[in-house]
């Protein structure tokens, strides 16, 4: 029989120790345990500040006596390496198991055991948990917003095509892969705001043709032809003068109405609301500040000053201001400056303005990722005899937004849950629905099922947008 | 008239108050090929970045096979596309393939059909050894290898000149020799080449001239047997002590 040293266990009685230690650590977890789940206190006897120590007392002397270095057992070795290393790491464990068995009966109880689901009305929730009746009544609402039930199947229809239409990627032939971004950047959004405009929405759509856009847009185009002397002053002043020139004096604009679909109802965008808002503003505010932030982006870093500080002086002053002020400034200010025949729908007008503001964060992400390249790769891509735009294309911004994908999703997450302050400008989105059901007479007292079934939904959203953008790292993993 | 391809002449350059060229002048002919040496810090690479105007100079005139280089940005993209270059560093295009790495500018630049720039890429690949891997990334390859690949993918723009910036230079010995094999069957099929190195064999192996600069000067031009049998400067014959 060896020594057997209480402080110092050791391999040579491994079998003792392993028993002994593994007892208390169980008696102590059994009772945290019987506490937490049975309500019984079995160290009552004690005096209470001994009584709630004893078991991490108990726990922490079991975790000291199984800490045997190179015992020869891979699991125990596995758990004092990730666990049990020292004494503080003990302690910290036991801490989190116990805290974790203490907080599962009161979230059990509260979310399943005592809660309600059943009945339509306030008066089935008699429990004391959860009055998940209160979703059920109210999901509709929480999805769909203000949009009357039985139009609702347009809203799904439209989502569930655009899904369809958005997962073409995956099943697209390698013929049609170089066609993917185009489609994606291009039409996809395309398809996606014709569907809204005439599916969702419903009513008569109307736009402003304009000869002087065009034709501003094709001066624009001819801009990039003109020696390299004259470019910067062309760009200033023509594209704006023909606008001006042919708008005022030879054709003015003309209102020309694309039509609707018959027999659909017009929903107005303010009975919009609910979960599908915040996908239809999250969707449009992705699409439209991601390019608009890449031409920031390359905007700031140009070399000529007109252009650069223009792109300076934007995303500094979007970068600036808070979100609240933005989507008050254009809902409240905006129109007032705007031509009294001109109308912009408010869902648009809030649309922009967010885009804007989160295009200037993205912006600056891309910044970084242009700032990380090496000057050898705008070398090289020069030395043969690729122009700006090419070497952008094709060289510099695959891999520099490569390397920001991280930075992007975190925009686009903050993005997301930014989207329920639109509730400030009166548009409801799933949270700003939640806020009017807690106001609702017949449903006092239950914010929290709300915010707990919010937060879920978000949860599982931003959960799902994260992951994805992991995927997306793995993909254009290189070597360097 | 003789063919001269590059004309350098009184070339002065500023990196703010101080001068890295001073009084460049320099005659290059068709199928010659220079190689220029020097202590680091002397001007060599900032020299060849503005034969193709990867730098821009401050005074004086660069003349690249008939065209003066300007600001004017059209001039300089058809210039640089006749001109290869190979850096240092190589430089590869990390998230393209070999072969895509070879290809797109050819592509994009020249407006080569697909399939005929693939063809000539393994043509070139073939040529430094290497067509083998076209279809691994450049993380995947040793440092020979890549530098192999920058010089298949300068040549793909079929250049009228090539230029070398230290392309040994950030190689193990045993890949070095694999790089200049490739740089000197280059040479002997007649490629017009300036290079930047301190590899003297190489230099006596196929330069017809070879430049010896200091502090922004050339202090020492000469065809190459005279070069390293008689220096005249002492300068050069301080550099010649060191190096050989």
């Amino acid at each position: 029989m060896n020594n057997i040293n209480f402080l110092k266990p050791d391999k040579s009685n491994l079998n003792l120790f392993l028993i002994l230690g593994l007892s208390l650590v169980f008696i102590s977890i059994f009772d945290v345990f019987l506490s937490s789940f049975f309500k019984i206190n079995a160290t009552g006897f004690l005096p209470t500040s001994i009584s709630f120590l004893l078991p991490l007392i108990i726990g922490f002397i079991g975790l000291h006596f199984i800490r045997i270095e190179y015992s020869g057992i891979r699991r125990l070795d596995e758990i004092n390496k990730n666990f049990n290393n020292n004494n503080f790491n003990a302690v910290l464990s036991l801490l989190i198991v116990f805290i974790i068995i203490k907080s599962i009966p009161p979230v059990l109880s509260w979310t399943v055991i005592d809660a309600n689901i059943s009945g339509n009305s306030k008066e089935a929730c008699t429990g004391d948990g959860a009055c998940w009746t209160y979703i059920k009544v109210w999901l509709r609402r929480f999805i769909y917003g203000l949009y009357p039930n039985e139009e609702q199947w347009r809203i799904n229809l439209s989502f569930i095509s655009l899904l369809a239409l958005g997962s073409v990627g995956y099943f697209a032939t390698e013929k049609f892969k170089k066609y993917l971004t185009l489609y994606y950047v291009v039409i996809y959004p395309i398809i996606a705001f014709l569907f809204i405009f005439f599916f969702i929405s419903g009513g008569p759509v109307f736009f402003d043709f304009s000869y002087g856009i065009i034709a501003s847009v094709a001066a624009i185009i001819i801009g990039f032809f003109v020696p390299n002397k004259f470019k910067l002053y062309y760009f200033c002043f023509v594209p704006l003068a023909v606008y001006l020139s042919l708008n005022l004096f030879i054709l003015p604009e003309e209102y020309v109405e694309l039509g609707k679909l018959e027999g659909l109802n017009w929903v107005e965008t303010g009975a919009w609301g609910g979960l599908a808002l915040t996908f239809i503003v999250s969707f449009f505010c992705l699409i439209f500040c991601f390019p608009v932030g890449m031409a920031l982006a390359l905007g700031r870093r140009s070399e000529l000053p007109f252009i650069k500080y223009i792109s300076v002086v934007f995303i500094e002053f979007w970068r600036g201001v808070p979100l609240i002020t933005v989507l008050f400034m254009s809902s409240v200010m905006f129109p007032m400056f705007l031509p009294e025949d001109f109308f912009l729908d408010k869902l648009v007008r809030v649309i922009i303005a967010i885009s804007l503001f989160e295009a200037a964060y993205v912006a600056e992400v891309i910044r970084g990722g242009l700032q990380a390249l090496p000057r050898g790769q705008y070398d090289a891509a020069k030395s043969l005899g690729m122009g700006y735009w090419k070497m952008h294309i094709f060289v510099i911004l695959p891999q520099a937004l490569k390397l920001v994908i991280p930075g992007i999703a975190n925009t686009f997450l903050a993005l997301v849950k930014d989207t329920p302050l639109i509730l400030v400008v009166g548009l409801l989105e799933i949270a700003g629905m939640l806020q009017m059901a807690k106001t609702n007479p017949k449903w006092l007292g239950y914010s929290m099922e709300g915010y707990v079934f919010a937060a879920v939904v978000f949860w599982i959203i931003c959960y799902a947008m994260s992951k994805y953008s992991y995927n997306l790292e793995e993909k254009y993993k290189t070597e360097r | 008239m003789s063919d001269t391809i590059i004309q350098i002449k009184d070339v002065n350059k500023w990196f703010g108050d101080f001068q890295v060229l001073k009084n460049i002048n320099l005659n290059v002919e068709k199928n010659k090929k220079i190689v220029v040496c020097g202590p680091s810090g002397s001007g060599k690479s900032t020299l060849i970045r503005c034969i193709n105007r990867l730098e821009e100079h401050q005074q004086g005139s660069i003349v690249v096979d008939g065209n003066e280089l300007t600001e004017d940005t059209k001039n300089i993209e058809q210039i640089r596309a006749e001109v290869g270059m190979v850096f240092q560093q190589f430089n590869l295009f990390p998230h393209l393939s070999i072969l895509d790495n070879c290809t797109l500018a050819p592509v994009w630049v020249k407006k080569m059909p697909k399939k005929d720039a693939e063809d000539l890429a393994m043509k070139h690949l073939e040529k430094v050894q290497i067509a083998d891997q076209a279809h691994k990334f450049p993380g995947q390859l040793s440092g020979g290898q890549q530098q192999r690949c920058a010089i298949a993918r300068a040549l793909c723009m079929e250049p009228k000149i090539m230029l070398f910036d230290e392309p040994t230079s950030a190689l193990d010995p045993e890949m070095i020799k694999e790089v200049l094999d490739a740089m000197v069957n280059l040479a002997k099929a007649g490629m017009t080449m300036i290079v930047v190195t301190h590899e003297m064999g190489f230099a006596k192996e196929v330069a017809d001239e070879v430049i010896f600069m200091d502090e922004g000067m050339i202090v020492e031009k000469a065809p190459t047997n005279d070069f390293f049998a008689n220096p005249k400067s002492d300068r050069t014959k301080l550099f010649l002590s060191q190096i050989l």
